[in-house]
């Protein structure tokens, strides 16, 4: 058990374990085959967190460390989900001279979550990002794709409700 | 695959598709022409998937499937123009195809015969439905493809077109009538050096492994190409993928492997697609597995991807990596050729290196030797890009000039901008200034001159580039991407970094600077792996030929090209300045204050310098300097 | 073997094919400096402290893992090689926290030594970003300073390829890459078994025990406490290194007039206490042969075996002795036989054991370890502290005199001696169940087959014709091999004895730090053992089962091995863990 909580609980279901396990048993004996289990371990579940890293553990005699040693040297392996709704915050100077900063403690007030996690419901992750070149348009963030400019902390509440 | 003749069955089979793209031979072809639209990943972004469904629909509706084959291609290297498509026989090169472009072009031109001149690349217009064949165009006329063979030409989802154009014969011949040590000779004679950095002799690598007795041997593919701007070896991947393993079966005959590898980067899924489809193939023809040829030889490749880290581009870390650890390299001795992957003699060869070996074995080592300078041989392929107006992939004979590859095939630089420096080897290389541009591009010639081979990415700058900011954006690359095992890259790029960090923001001194260097010197003399060893080179070379730069930044406070943002101040021209108060209210920290119709003024105190302002003023009235 | 000749310096050497250059110049009598070299389990020439130039090489190479090449020419002390290692030093500082008048370490860093030999005047000449870390000190025996921590990976070869655990590691990549344990656990969370083979090897004051020498300092300050003291057998073939003796030297006369100059006001021995483990462990062993117990037996004594039993092994928690360590043992009966014997209230009485050991700092907290209702031992610190303690109180150790441990609880044999080296209990074990199976007198008490370093030893002894099959490891990866040879039936053994450390206690986490250079050419392991081997050879009693006091002690309190209050006192539990 982990004394930290992640913030997202995990909710892998029986379904994906099994395929999980079935994978695992397939490629355990093959040379080398941490990689490609962990792979196709995130294939499965998005993203590998411990209790992902654990059955692992388990079923290949590999220590935990070991694993997560992998996983944090890849840039490829996540240890925590992407929400379906990704908040990026420009936190470059022009933004942040124009209070991005005070946007970013906002949504994470507001999300419960810090900078790098995403919503227990899994619906928002928050980032923060360089300069993403609207500087006219500072304090700026991005939701997906969508660019929201000229931003005050009082806006925040009705653009998240756009994505209820 | 039980013998030469069944291969050449198949070849022959195919032969006549293949004959009809190179334009002489009609006949042997079921079809009356091939459009050959480009799946490569460039042209895939931009949309080719669409232009080749619409294509097939529209082939369909004027009742042409049985006169015109759609063939998905690799790269054709002219990255830029894409979506492309070629239509054979005539040759007729379409560059940034639109999808609503598909009806004319299928009407026009695929049922009637006349070429659609307004959308062919321009330089292949020669009117009167006349075209210049591409081979003759700037771009690919001093050209020679050698690795780069096949990408464009045939349809790489299908081991037959492969065969047809002499595929897998390199692989029976050598299986049938040499010895393994004949092989590893006529490599060696061939002056085959590594394609993926610091051109070893290839021959001279199996050479060592196959004279190292062992229970188990491999044959690793390096494709994690990972220098930023280099693409050679994905295209080669996703427009050729059995040249790859074509070569690596020979290489494990040549040095007694039965089983390969090719580590693959995970964020190239169109080669991974086309690997694994290869694969099935060879082993369904009988080209991988169980007694190839009849001969008794079997070998298989397994694919193992990457997953985002660019150091295990460096041999030792990636067979850590195929391991299933940390990518970590490790010391040298025991070289792999001795102690490699899973402790057995490895031999790792990139992909270029890959695609010239089946080549080599059809045409002869003496027609390799032929190509290329005394101690570089053969060609090289680049991934021109940067300030120049063609970009794409180029591959030309080693000994060419910097000068005819930007000048002449790259078409120079565009906007009339100045060449300043052209930067090869990726974060491992270094910047050639315009003094150079003449040096024949070899191995030894580009360390000479404080850069080296690299991968082949070749990004041409122009003077709007600063070189300290450029030596900063590599080393920033070398800090994300060192792996943290030994002192001197791991702490030392860091502290390199943020020396030139301290530069850039005007707040560099001298004694920074030579504390700069020699923190340069250090890393390369002591750094465990390539990547440390060679990550201050950008900061060496930029050092070497663009020091008054450098000396710009600390004793004038100046970014002379004009990015370094903390060097420069925005100023407003009062006399163009017409007062409309737009860049007022742009700004994001109220910098700006003026009456309306009289000339604004910027307050440097409060300028942060994101340039909002300029990109805003309709009357270019706001400059930096 | 065929031997290299090469150029070290200028000087002709010869050295063994295979050898390193690195070994090579030791046998030419030259140091090359080292950090994160561990002989045969760390060789990653991470450091580049090492780095030699070498005639023809493009490159500086590292000398620890470089092959000799006959006719090789090698230069270690070049003004470049010097002026590289001061900047890598240099380099390593500017990431590093620089506390270190405070640090635990200061005086015995390795780091500091070379910063000193080559000259580092300025600490800061790199200056830069550092990374910051907390403290971990979620462990009940150590703390975790990542601060100070110089990425060498001796803890992690140590803790993955000599113990087999891997809890662990490096995560995160290049800068930002740090040490430590899966999803930022905390080493308490993990199956860390507390064996501290990780401080033991860390160069720098990034890893250490959990201090409690000024506990010690203000129980002996207090009046109302009655403070005795136990020593392990392997701490006075240790403590000696901390006051400048040989590696080897036995102080064990000196160790007893220091703690009585402390102020305890008993000095006894875990001797005692080994020698009423081998009588209840003796009785067990022969207990469950004769009546079809659960065989093989293992021995207890070790905590950070017993934890990584736990761990990695809780099927076979069955197999384990009942019987507590010697130091527990020894809790228990302070606590009770000797608590009523001199009428003291148990509850006043602290009870502190110095060992070689840093698991015993968790074995102190374990379930069912308080006979007496409170627990058997209050305080465990390990040699080191020991050594620090003498220091803060100001007791000029060398020039003490020779004193003997009190008694009761002070007198022992050389069975007793013999529990801090591998094969060690398994010998005493043997002088005493073989006299009692065939009620003879041995001739010979030495059973050398169980002797040595290596890690595993297996024998086999008819005794009254019977053939006893034993088994001894130490190292927990050792200890792993031969387990798993028991679970796949591959050997039927009647009694193994597992020591979590390699070498047994003498080479345990709590005792003092032998920097890398030493390390790497010297057989720590054997050397301490022949202090407690030659003690053994030179007492006059040298089985258990003789030992006079413990006669008494089960004529006046526990009456025959494995009595009823043999087991409520002397015998303990195991619980089963999960792998983390």
């Amino acid at each position: 058990m982990l004394s930290k909580k992640p913030t997202v609980q995990f909710n892998g279901t029986k379904e994906q374990e099994k395929e999980l396990l079935e994978m695992i048993h397939e490629l355990k004996e093959e040379k080398g085959a941490l990689m490609p289990i962990m792979q196709r371990a995130q294939d499965i579940y998005g993203y590998l967190p411990y209790e992902v890293q654990k059955i692992i553990s388990d079923e290949t005699g590999i220590p935990l460390e070991k694993i997560y040693g992998v996983a944090t040297f890849y840039s490829q392996f996540n240890l925590s989900p992407k929400g379906r709704y990704r908040i990026s915050v420009c936190l470059g100077t022009a933004c942040y001279v124009k209070g991005s900063g005070d946007i970013y403690n906002k949504l994470m007030e507001k999300l419960g979550i810090v900078g790098g996690e995403c919503t227990p419901d899994g619906k928002f992750s928050l980032d923060a990002c360089r300069c993403v070149g609207a500087c006219g348009l500072a304090p700026v963030m991005m939701i997906n794709d969508e660019v929201y400019g000229r931003l005050t902390v009082d806006d925040i509440d009705d653009i998240l409700a756009k994505y209820e | 695959m039980k013998s030469l003749e069944e291969l050449k069955a198949i070849r022959e089979k195919n032969q006549g598709e293949i004959n009809l793209r190179s334009g002489h031979d009609m006949a042997g072809s079921k079809y009356r022409l091939h459009v050959l639209v480009c799946g490569g990943t460039g042209c895939t972004s931009s949309g080719s998937q669409k232009i080749r469904e619409k294509l097939v629909e529209e082939i369909k509706k004027n009742g042409l499937e049985e006169e015109v084959a759609v063939i998905k291609t690799g790269c054709f290297g002219l990255c830029a123009l894409g979506p492309i498509m070629i239509v054979y026989p005539e040759g007729a090169f379409y560059a940034m195809v639109k999808e609503e472009d598909i009806p004319e072009i299928v009407s026009e031109h695929l049922l009637k015969g006349n070429v659609v001149e307004r959308l062919l690349y321009d330089e292949t217009v020669k009117g009167n439905n006349e075209i210049l064949p591409l081979q003759e165009t700037q771009f690919y006329k001093k050209q020679h493809r050698v690795a780069l063979r096949n990408c464009g030409a045939i349809n790489p989802e299908n081991i037959e077109e492969y065969i047809g154009t002499r595929g897998y014969e390199a692989l029976g011949t050598v299986l049938t009538t040499k010895k393994p040590e004949e092989v590893i000779q006529i490599i060696l004679d061939s002056g085959l050096r590594g394609r993926g950095g610091a051109g070893f002799p290839t021959g001279l690598k199996w050479k060592f492994a196959a004279a190292n007795q062992a229970d188990q041997k491999y044959v690793c593919c390096n494709a994690d190409e990972g220098d930023p701007g280099a693409f050679m070896d994905r295209s080669v991947l996703e427009g050729d993928p059995h040249v790859v393993l074509e070569a690596m079966a020979i290489a494990g005959y040549a040095i007694g492997a039965s089983q390969g590898y090719i580590y693959v980067r995970a964020e190239y899924p169109i080669a991974v697609d086309r690997l694994n489809i290869a694969i099935e193939q060879a082993r369904e023809y009988g080209l991988l597995g169980e007694d190839i040829f009849g001969t008794g030889f079997k070998f298989d490749i397994e694919l193992r991807l990457g997953a985002g880290a660019f150091v295990c581009g460096e041999e030792t870390a990636l067979m850590t990596s195929i391991e299933g650890h940390r990518g970590e390299p490790r010391p040298r001795p025991p070289f792999p050729a001795l102690k490699g992957l899973f402790q057995k003699p490895t031999i790792l060869n990139n992909v270029e290196t890959l695609a010239n070996i089946p080549q080599i074995i059809l045409n002869g080592a003496d027609w390799f030797a032929g190509m290329g300078t005394e101690k570089s041989k053969g060609t090289k392929v680049f991934a021109l890009g940067g300030k120049v107006k063609n970009t794409g992939l180029v591959e030309i004979p080693m000994g060419t000039t910097l000068r005819e590859i930007v000048e002449e095939i790259g078409g120079g630089i565009p906007n009339g901008k100045k060449f300043k420096a052209a930067q090869t080897g990726g974060p491992s290389g270094g910047c050639i200034p315009a003094e150079q541009f003449d040096v024949p591009i070899d191995y030894d010639n580009l360390i000479a001159i404080g850069s080296m081979m690299g991968s082949g990415g070749l990004i041409v700058m122009d003077e709007d580039t600063c070189m300290v900011d450029i030596a900063k954006f590599f080393l920033e690359f070398t800090v994300d991407e060192s792996c943290g095992k030994c002192t001197p890259c791991r702490i030392g790029t860091r502290r390199m970094l943020e020396i030139l960090e301290k530069i850039t923001n005007g707040q560099g001194t001298m004694e920074d600077l030579d504390k700069l260097q020699d923190l340069a010197a250090h890393l390369k003399s002591n750094s465990l792996c390539a990547l440390g060893q060679t990550a201050p080179n950008p900061v060496l070379s930029t050092l070497r030929y663009f020091k008054d730069e450098y000396i710009a930044h600390i004793v004038d406070k100046k970014c002379p090209a004009g990015v370094c943002k903390a060097l420069l101040s925005y100023k407003i021209d009062a006399d163009k300045c017409k007062g409309c108060t737009l860049c007022a209210r742009t700004c994001p920290n109220d910098a700006i204050t003026g009456s309306v119709r009289e000339p604004h003024v910027i307050n440097q105190d409060k300028c942060v310098k994101c340039g909002a302002c300029m990109e805003k003023c309709r009357f270019g009235a706001i400059y930096k300097e | 073997m065929e031997n290299i000749n090469l150029k070290i310096n200028g000087l002709d050497v010869s050295a063994p094919a295979g050898s390193t250059i690195l070994e090579a110049a030791h046998l030419a009598g030259i140091r090359i400096p080292t950090l994160c070299y561990l002989k045969e389990i760390n060789e990653i020439g991470a450091c580049r402290m090492c780095i030699v130039e070498v005639k023809g090489a493009r490159n500086l190479v590292a000398a620890c893992v470089h092959p000799v090449n006959e006719g090789m020419e090698v230069y270690t002390n070049t003004p470049k090689l010097i002026a590289s290692r001061k900047k890598t030093l240099q380099l390593l500082l500017s990431n590093h926290d620089k506390k270190c008048l405070s640090c635990v370490r200061s005086g015995n860093c390795e780091l500091q030594q070379l910063c000193h030999e080559y000259g580092v005047e300025d600490e800061d000449f790199y200056e830069g970003e550092m990374n910051h870390y907390e403290l971990d000190d979620s462990a009940a025996h150590m703390i975790r300073d990542n601060n100070k921590c110089i990425l060498c990976r001796r803890c992690v070869a140590v803790c993955e390829k000599t113990q087999g655990i891997g809890v662990i590691g490096p995560n995160n990549r290049g800068f930002a890459t740090m040490i430590g344990s899966a999803f930022h656990m905390g080493l308490g969370e993990t199956s860390c078994v507390s064996c501290g083979q990780c401080i033991a090897v860390c160069p720098t004051g990034a890893l250490y025990e959990k201090d409690y020498t000024n506990q010690i300092i203000e129980a002996i300050a207090d009046p109302e406490k009655y403070v005795v003291v136990q020593t392990a057998p392997s701490v006075r073939a240790g403590l000696g290194e901390e006051f400048g003796y040989p590696m080897g030297t036995d102080v064990e006369g000196k160790m007893v007039a220091a703690l009585g100059r402390l102020g305890f006001d008993k000095v006894f021995d875990t001797d005692w206490a080994a020698d009423l483990t081998i009588m209840e462990e003796a009785n067990e062993l022969l207990d469950r042969i004769k009546n079809g117990g659960v065989l093989p037996m293992i021995t207890s004594c070790s905590p950070g075996w017993i934890k990584y039993c736990e761990h990695y092994f809780p099927d076979m928690t069955e197999n384990l002795s009942t019987c507590k360590s010697p130091q527990q043992m020894f809790g228990a009966m302070l606590k009770t036989y000797f608590a009523e014997k001199e009428g003291i209230d148990p509850k006043n009485i602290v009870s502190v054991s110095v060992m070689p050991c840093t698991a015993k700092k968790f074995e102190i907290g374990r379930d069912d370890q308080s006979a007496a209702g409170v627990p058997d031992v209050d305080i465990a610190i390990t040699t080191r502290e020991l050594a620090r303690l003498i220091k803060r109180c100001g007791i000029e150790f060398t020039k003490l005199p020779d004193e003997g441990f009190d008694n009761p609880m002070g007198e022992s044999t050389g069975a007793g001696v013999i529990f801090g080296a591998t094969g060690g209990v398994m010998e005493a074990a043997l002088r005493t169940a073989v006299e009692t199976l065939t009620g003879e007198e041995l001739a010979n008490l030495e059973f050398t087959d169980v002797r040595g370093t290596q890690g595993i030893k297996e024998a086999s002894y008819n005794v009254a014709g019977m053939d006893v099959k034993v088994a001894v490891a130490s190292g927990l990866g050792n200890a792993r091999e031969l387990l798993n040879k028991v679970k796949a039936g591959e050997a039927d053994y009647h009694f193994i004895e597992i020591m979590g450390c390699p070498g047994g206690c003498v080479n345990g986490g709590g005792q003092p730090q032998v920097s890398g250079d030493v390390r790497n050419f010297t057989d720590v392991r054997g050397i301490r053992a022949g202090v407690l081997y030659r003690n053994d050879a030179e007492k006059t009693i040298r089985k258990s089962h003789e030992n006079p006091e413990i006669k008494k002690l089960y004529e006046e309190y526990l009456g025959a091995p494995g009595s009823h209050k043999a087991h409520e006192t002397l015998h303990t539990s195991y619980v089963k863990r999960t792998v983390n």
